[in-house]
């Protein structure tokens, strides 16, 4: 019965602490001011960290979108329209949530693995000792810095799937490259474009804020050694991966409704 | 009143009870080892004496103020009269030996950056580590990562130390080193000590009272030469090192907590 308790309760406490790990970063928020060189520097390693494969992914979906719905749209004699469709896919939905999923995987993981060593090195404890807020010099830069830098990226990875696009669409569709920008021009500059930039931007933001908040909350919740820096790890990926979903649903729905 | 105090302190983590009315009085100025069998809770005590665990029961008081169940703003007031050195040194991995000693001054805007550097720099002569000031913890030898350690405590000036396994891991010179350097620190700095370790020479060396710890609680306190005399059966196995006896009866008991 105990057993059986603990498996329910596990999941809820652990769900309780992240939402409270994330009210603490807010109340912490007055300290931006002073963590922005630590800001800048999470920024660069989300960033950087997953520069490359964001790259290769972006460049790829949009060549595999470009191709499939240009042989699709080949049938009606409408191949001319991938530029409008990828725009349309890459800027709301398949850019955001691609980005998120490679930065979970990469740079989320690590973060949870990093908190998760200090935790069971006791690197947290002594910095409790000290009276250093852990969240305030942990966590709120990793948040805040991570958080900012994944909406930079889904821009990038937006742009690098439409070449991508382009790239097939001149090379193996023979579409008209003008026409194809003129197309993406004219979506990203319409208002409902405007809307589904907007709208990936905020996606791309909520996400990087549900990623890095899981993974910094499985980190402080990290207790067994190695073991337990292991499983804090593949809980972090695990968690972000079902709640970017979630998410994705719910601000989809709240937008395109 | 004590420097720091446990008043019938119970904690348990399950099933497994850790400490059973754990008594503990640390005099102002004393060094107080604390001795013991593996998972007699010599670590959890030192938790919650720094308040980073609360227990079930009882209450810890430094100074004679309560540090369990307060506020986080009471803690911070009462942690900064301590200061502690942890089993690995806790040394942040990505800050430098100078950077890591700077960290308390820093984030907590005690000092204005050439004050930091003159406090740093004084601290880590005092403990011969000037020349590794630029050196990050992954590059230095387990014993100076434990002087950093302790140069990172006392750079906000704590009235009681606190030891989590001083000299473990560590080759005869250079427990020796810290075992000098604890009795250096109580000498010229008038600082109160507390340290959790199982090496007996160094602790005979350094204490000024041993606390034996067992099953969770204080079985015997006193100076060094009343513990060696002490004929109680479990301390005279420790104190040999014997293989038989109440310990590893005890230990067959109840594996989970060994």
């Amino acid at each position: 019965m105990k057993e059986r308790f603990k498996k329910i309760s596990s999941p809820i406490e652990a769900m309780g602490y992240t939402v409270s790990l994330f009210l603490w970063t807010i109340l912490e928020l007055p300290y931006v001011f002073f963590k922005r060189k630590e800001i800048l520097e999470q920024m660069y390693i989300a960033g950087v960290g997953s520069f490359f494969v964001v790259s290769l992914v972006s460049v790829f979906t949009g060549m595999i979108m470009g191709l499939n719905t240009g042989l699709g749209l080949r049938d009606f004699g409408a191949e001319g329209q991938i530029g409008l469709l990828l725009t349309i896919t890459l800027t709301r939905e398949m850019s955001p949530f691609m980005t998120s999923l490679i930065l979970a995987a990469s740079v989320g993981s690590a973060m949870a693995a990093e908190i998760g060593t200090m935790k069971v090195s006791e690197e947290i404890d002594a910095l409790e000792v000290m009276s250093i807020s852990p969240i305030r010099y942990l966590v709120l830069p990793r948040i805040l810095g991570f958080s900012l830098m994944v909406p930079i990226l889904c821009v990038y990875s937006s742009t690098l799937g439409i070449l991508g696009g382009a790239l097939i669409g001149k090379f193996q569709l023979g579409i008209d490259l003008i026409a194809y920008f003129q197309d993406v021009i004219n979506r990203i500059t319409s208002i409902p474009g405007l809307k589904d930039l907007y709208v990936g931007i905020l996606k791309g933001f909520v996400f990087g804020i549900v990623i890095s908040t899981i993974s910094c909350s499985q980190g402080m919740r990290t207790s067994g050694g190695a073991i337990g820096v292991g499983e804090t790890t593949r809980f972090a990926v695990v968690i972000s991966f079902l709640t970017v979903i979630f998410f994705g649903y719910v601000l989809t729905a709240l937008f395109y409704n | 009143m004590f420097a720091l105090e446990m008043q019938s302190v119970y904690k348990s983590f399950g099933n497994r009870e850790i400490l059973c009315g754990m008594n503990l009085q640390v005099r102002i100025g004393e060094t107080m080892v604390i001795l013991g069998p593996s998972g007699t809770g010599k670590s959890v005590s030192l938790k919650h004496l720094t308040g980073l665990l609360d227990p079930d029961k009882g209450q810890c008081l430094v100074k004679g103020e309560a540090i369990s169940y307060t506020s986080s703003k009471k803690k911070a007031q009462l942690r900064s009269k301590l200061g502690v050195l942890f089993q690995s040194g806790a040394l942040i991995n990505w800050l430098t030996v100078f950077e890591n000693v700077a960290l308390p001054l820093r984030e907590k805007k005690i000092a204005s950056g050439k004050e930091i550097e003159r406090i740093v720099m004084e601290k880590l002569e005092w403990l011969d580590l000037a020349h590794a000031k630029d050196t990050l913890p992954a590059d230095i030898s387990g014993g100076m990562k434990k002087r950093v350690g302790l140069a990172r405590a006392l750079t906000s000036q704590p009235e009681i130390v606190l030891y989590d396994e001083p000299t473990s891991g560590l080759d005869p010179v250079m427990s020796n080193v810290i075992n000098e350097l604890v009795m250096r620190l109580q000498k010229e700095l008038h600082l109160t000590s507390v340290v959790v370790t199982h090496d007996l020479e160094s602790a005979f060396k350094i204490a000024d009272r041993i606390s034996f710890l067992f099953r969770g609680k204080v079985l015997f306190c006193g100076t060094a030469l009343e513990i060696q005399k002490s004929e109680d059966p479990i301390i005279q196995q420790f104190l040999r090192g014997s293989t038989v006896g109440p310990i590893t009866q005890d230990q067959l008991k109840n594996p989970k907590t060994h």
